[in-house]
């Protein structure tokens, strides 16, 4: 049995990815059409490519249905109840960053920190007659961090994407989103609350915790993990 | 471990307990419209509860507790006196603790009640300690109207009063917010420079939170850092109210003393008086019993008066094997105009038959 290496089948993160195994002389390549998920590894024997949405890549980890993945930090926290428990950091890859942030419009010069966002919401609610709509797709992770914050009287609204338009679109008053450069943010007349970082992610290769490995499996994973770290 | 079967004789066997005292069973549906329920606990009840969904009927929670659709339905048919009994699953999300139950047996007593509260608590609370009877279990109580008294008879403005009110479920903001008001922590630089002037910029609105009310927020602001700051008198009142734990008997004592300085918890110190000689007449042995200022803070926000929860002595890992409280509050958020205090707890039968097979060997 081969060691199955699960790797985001497209876009930017795909490319990367298969840059920085090359320059560790594990070359991983796509075969067949521009649409066909299918892929092969040289330079090391018994390694298969799984070519998977990134998204998915968390709980394939989990499940220990692959061994090794290319995923974010904020992927895999988001998507994996105890986390820690399930899959382990093998090394951070120095690409993908991204961070997890709470961000309101400019305009609100009276909210800067997420104190300010709690008394905020208090008053809309009290306005309005409904809570204050966070747009995100990383429910559990905003959730926790808004929890810890003592943060009440909002509600999440699932976007799963072009979440920095709800607020202009009036279907959420604030969200928590990834960015890396705030350019997106700033476009669209965001900014980021000076305590609302959540979390700081990057590409990162993971190792299941679940998977079982005969012998020759465990072989080729040590052989390949001496050649990546 | 005992099986389904032993655990619902166990449920049976408490509810009978409750019948006994004249409550009629009821047998609310396990799935719940969200509605109720997110709009008045919001985003937590999304990470203790399952929430499910249909295009026809949208969002639908899996049970959580009972107290909630028990109220809904006793305040629908009017604020009537009333005892209610129930016994049957109830569904809790978990994603940290592997070992708590998602889904478990949970037998409840409600007690609605006008005339005389410190009775109906004496009976909610004897009753379960009855049915734990001769179990190595310790009781704890608190009281979380002592110390909504304390924070609305605060020496300081209303709004700060309401700020503190609305966190008082949450310790660790309400801190935050007792360090921001007595000047403990500094008001942070961008606050400074917001209220100096500084803080204008040319981005445009966007979103439904209108100028007037980014206004009427800095106006609020402006209020707040012209007024005194809560004098340290007032934080150390409200410290040694939270740190009371004690004997409920001495326990009213110390809160006798703290009311001196804050005579605004008066009252609420007097309905404790009251409660615990409900209790003595019932037979419970309050010179033992426990008082905790604190208790009750980190549960689910609808109790506003007195709480109570059942440890077992040799688990302290366990949740509780019973706990309740009161909730007048919870009637009139519901209850459309009505109100009526009203007290009730839940027992979980299938903890409580493991404690006892562990209590044989």
């Amino acid at each position: 049995m081969t060691i199955k290496l699960g790797v985001p089948s497209k876009g930017r993160l795909m490319e990367k990815t298969f840059e920085w195994f090359g320059a560790r002389g594990v070359s991983l390549q796509r075969t067949g059409s521009e649409r066909e998920y299918a892929g092969t590894v040289d330079g090391i024997d018994g390694v298969s490519l799984i070519l998977l949405s990134a998204g998915e890549i968390p709980r394939e980890l989990a499940s220990g249905r692959i061994h090794l993945g290319v995923t974010g930090t904020d992927l895999i926290q988001e998507k994996l109840a105890r986390w820690d428990q399930l899959v382990a950091p093998v090394e951070e890859l120095a690409f993908g960053q991204a961070d997890l942030i709470i961000a309101v419009p400019q305009a609100w010069v009276d909210v800067d920190t997420v104190s300010d966002l709690d008394a905020a919401a208090a008053a809309f609610r009290a306005h309005h007659g409904f809570r204050m709509r966070i747009a995100t797709k990383y429910h559990r992770l905003v959730r926790e961090y808004l929890r810890v914050a003592g943060v009440a009287d909002y509600a999440l609204i699932d976007s799963q994407g072009a979440t920095e338009g709800t607020v202009k679109n009036e279907t959420a008053e604030a969200i928590a989103d990834i960015t890396s450069s705030g350019e997106t943010l700033r476009a669209n007349h965001l900014k980021i609350l000076s305590d609302g970082l959540i979390l700081k992610s990057q590409a990162t290769l993971w190792r299941s915790r679940t998977a079982e490995l005969d012998d020759l499996q465990r072989e080729t994973l040590t052989s390949l993990l001496g050649r990546l770290t | 471990m005992a099986t389904r079967s032993e655990i619902l004789a166990k449920a049976s066997a408490f509810r009978a307990l409750f019948e006994a005292r004249g409550a009629m069973v009821v047998e609310p549906p396990i799935l719940q419209p969200a509605e109720t329920l997110l709009d008045l606990y919001g985003e937590d009840i999304r990470a203790r509860a399952y929430v499910t969904s249909d295009a026809l009927r949208g969002e639908q929670l899996l049970r959580p507790d009972y107290t909630v659709p028990v109220v809904q339905m006793h305040m629908t048919h009017g604020a009537k006196p009333a005892r209610y009994t129930y016994s049957g699953e109830v569904f809790r999300r978990q994603e940290k603790d592997p070992t708590r139950a998602n889904e478990y047996i949970q037998v409840g007593y409600e007690v609605f009640d006008d005339v005389d509260p410190a009775a109906a608590d004496a009976e909610v609370f004897a009753l379960i300690s009855q049915g734990l009877n001769g179990l190595p279990v310790t009781a704890v109580t608190g009281d979380i109207g002592i110390l909504m008294a304390a924070v609305k008879g605060l020496d300081t403005t209303v709004p700060r009063k309401s700020a503190l009110m609305r966190h008082i479920w949450r310790p660790r903001r309400f801190r935050a917010l007792l360090d921001r008001y007595s000047g403990k922590t500094p008001v942070p630089a961008t606050r400074t420079a917001l209220l100096a002037g500084d803080g204008k910029i040319d981005a445009p609105l966007i979103g439904l939170r209108s100028a007037a009310e980014i206004e009427a927020r800095i106006q609020s602001l402006r209020e707040d850092a012209a007024c005194a700051p809560l004098g340290a008198g007032q934080v150390a009142l409200i410290q040694a109210l939270l740190d009371t734990r004690e004997t409920m008997r001495n326990a009213i004592s110390q809160l006798r003393d703290i009311a001196v300085d804050l005579p605004a918890i008066s009252d609420a110190v007097d309905r404790l008086a009251l409660r615990e000689k409900a209790l003595t007449e019932r037979g419970v042995d309050t010179e033992n019993l426990m008082f905790e200022a604190s208790f009750g803070r980190v549960s689910m926000e609808y109790y506003d008066g007195f709480v109570f929860g059942f440890r077992a002595d040799a688990r302290p890992e366990w949740p509780m094997l019973a706990s309740g409280g009161r909730y007048d509050a919870l009637t009139r958020r519901l209850g459309q105009g009505a109100e009526i205090p009203a007290v009730g707890g839940v027992m979980r039968p299938g903890l409580i038959l493991e404690l006892e097979g562990a209590n044989d060997h």
